[in-house]
């Protein structure tokens, strides 16, 4: 730093092809505190990310045996509603009578449901837009013009597949990770880590 | 402030122009801790504790802020999120390792900082405000390390925590009514440790307000130095950077070795396994110490065993506020001309017997209270006392001490017979003469 600049003839050993011994001790020195100092930072900053014991809360298990079609259930999964719908034929129909063209994120069903289950629509209840918990779920609750879920917030609109159809929502509802442990139970953020 | 010579703040750049006729942050730097602060240049290395405990009390706040992010100051939360801290969040254990260690390498170097101004005589005029702020925060970082150490709520914590704010029931009338007031209650409890915990958050701030006020008042007559000599001239000072940069750089460097060497190897060396059991207001340990840096003040408190006019449990805890509070007179006590030990040959055979007296008395306090440690506590504690109010004011009387060298580069160049434009000694001393 300054010294490099301050410091004269006096200071160090005579200049040899123009670095003084100095001058390398110097950078050394610097440069080994300074990657300290960035080591150091480290624990700091990585202390505030999820400790062990909410990153084990982070699989549930659910189970779907009592959803009939046509229902669905509200959940909660990392801190968040998980919706857990089970499809009637008409819906699966509606769904997949949409062309891929009217659509703003283009999916089909099947691409959002397991194979062999395309049945159990398993979003989070978040809205894309500002992460409101849209309508739908709940017995009784709007569905929205499209049959899906209807977020009260700002009026987006999403179909019997919660694909985004109208409203300032960017996307579909989130599909998260989940497999099939069996016919009727559901793991929800298997490959969470 | 300062000295005639310093060099005055001289921006290059543009910016740095245009900074300093707004905000003159790098003026003040550079006049406080940069090329425009001329040091004495025969510092010893005694004289790196000031800013290793600056660098203490750094470590100590950051690492709280980060601690007190997962920490849950309740009766029932308070214990299970220290292990929560241990064991589930990242690298917390290192967070609350540093914590704790660092407390015990604050204390280290302050007590090494504050044995310096004794030896040294840096308490003489003009530092007196010097020597009193340090003092000041000495107490703040007691009562910081103490509420900080009941936090965890361990045994050690719990009764700890009634040990000492019984300390204050021994006061006569108001004592009970005090002790419930500091407790919130009848026995430490969750009101105890909200309050402790909005303290020891706060405190370590007011240290950093005090500290400010401390190197202030440094700086009006600048570092005290190994010899005692005011500096005269020029050629008895170098700008604190780079010279006492590179040194307390250097230095920091080493002794931060050290304590990665405690908190990676022995985390749990200067702890007490009996704060690995959460607090149980129906069962005392087996015996109950505070940490190390209170044993020699614990030996005081626990040396008085009879009643003299007082109740000895008055006369202890007296003593113990006593020996520190002593020590805000000690300008005045020890009037000696000459400040430093190295020309005061009796005065070093006392402060050398002071230290020892000192070492004593914390292992003492260490120690379980019956014989023969309560006796010998009881005459280290004597001797405590009389060192600062016999024998230091009569030696200012009747020590023969040694010539003192006309200034502090002649002290320096002493014997070397060359010119003062020889490079101070310590710049090259401080690194290895090979690989030249």
């Amino acid at each position: 730093m300054a010294t490099v600049e301050q410091s004269d003839g006096t200071l160090g050993a005579a200049p040899e092809e123009g670095v003084r011994r100095r001058d390398f001790i110097n950078i050394a020195a610097l440069s080994f505190a300074g990657v300290g100092g960035l080591i150091t930072l480290y624990p700091l900053i990585n202390q505030m990310n999820p400790s062990a014991d909410v990153l084990a809360l982070a699989s549930i298990e659910v189970d779907i045996s009592a959803i009939k079609p046509g229902q669905a259930i509200k959940t909660l999964f990392r801190k968040q509603p998980l919706f857990v719908r089970q499809l009637t034929p008409k819906e699966i129909g509606e769904a997949d009578a949409v062309p891929l063209s009217e659509l703003r994120d283009p999916q089909t069903l099947e691409q959002r449901t397991k194979p062999g289950h395309k049945n159990w629509l398993i979003t989070m209840g978040v809205c894309t837009h500002l992460g409101c918990t849209p309508l739908g779920a709940g017995e009784g609750e709007p569905r929205g013009p499209y049959g899906g879920y209807f977020c009260p917030c700002h009026g987006s609109q999403y179909d019997t597949a919660a694909r985004i159809r109208k409203g300032p929502a960017p996307k579909n509802l989130e599909v998260p990770d989940y497999s099939f442990k069996s016919a009727t139970v559901v793991e929800v953020g298997k490959a969470a880590k | 402030m300062s000295f005639p010579w310093a060099k005055e703040y001289q921006p290059k750049h543009p910016f740095m122009r245009w900074l300093d006729q707004r905000l003159p942050l790098p003026r003040l730097a550079y006049g406080a801790v940069g090329g425009g602060y001329p040091v004495p240049r025969n510092l010893n290395y005694w004289w790196n504790f000031g800013v290793l405990a600056g660098l203490a009390l750094t470590i100590q706040i950051v690492t709280g802020i980060v601690l007190a992010m997962h920490y849950v100051p309740t009766d029932a939360g308070a214990f299970d999120s220290v292990e929560h801290i241990m064991r589930d969040v990242n690298q917390g254990w290192l967070l609350r390792y540093v914590h704790a260690n660092g407390a015990s390498f604050f204390f280290i170097v302050t007590y090494i900082h504050i044995f310096r101004g004794l030896y040294f005589g840096s308490y003489k005029a003009p530092r007196e405000l010097v020597w009193m702020l340090g003092l000041v925060i000495l107490l703040l970082m007691m009562a910081t390390a103490f509420m900080g150490y009941v936090l965890p709520w361990g045994q050690m914590s719990f009764w700890g925590a009634k040990v000492i704010t019984g300390l204050f029931s021994a006061i006569p009338w108001v004592g009970e009514s005090i002790q419930k007031w500091l407790l919130g209650g009848f026995a430490p409890d969750e009101a105890t440790l909200n309050r402790f915990f909005s303290l020891h958050y706060l405190l370590p701030f007011v240290i950093a307000g005090v500290v400010i006020l401390h190197i202030w008042a440094l700086h009006i007559p600048g570092s005290s130095n190994p010899t005692g000599v005011e500096v005269k001239a020029a050629e008895d000072t170098v700008p604190f950077h780079p010279y006492y940069t590179a040194k307390d750089g250097w230095f920091a460097a080493f002794c931060l070795t050290l304590f990665a060497l405690l908190v990676f190897f022995a985390p749990n060396a200067l702890g007490h396994s009996d704060n690995y059991i959460q607090a149980n207001p129906i069962s005392t340990p087996a015996e109950i110490v505070p940490e190390w840096y209170f044993w020699p003040f614990y030996a005081i408190l626990r040396s008085f065993t009879a009643d003299f006019i007082l109740p000895a449990k008055l006369w202890g805890v007296i003593a113990m506020f006593g020996a520190i509070a002593l020590l805000f007179f000690l300008p005045w006590l020890d009037p000696s001309p000459v400040r430093s030990g190295r020309y005061r040959p009796t005065f070093r055979i006392f402060f050398w017997l002071l230290v020892a007296d000192i070492v004593v008395l914390g292992y003492c306090g260490g120690s379980p209270a019956q014989e023969p440690y309560v006796m010998i506590s009881q005459i280290a504690a004597m001797y405590y006392f009389a060192h600062f109010l016999i024998v230091l004011p009569i030696l200012s009387w009747v020590e023969k001490t040694e010539p003192l060298p006309s200034s502090i580069s002649e002290a320096v160049l002493r014997g070397k017979g060359k010119a003062a434009d020889v490079p101070p000694a310590h710049i090259g001393g401080a690194s290895p003469a090979a690989a030249e």
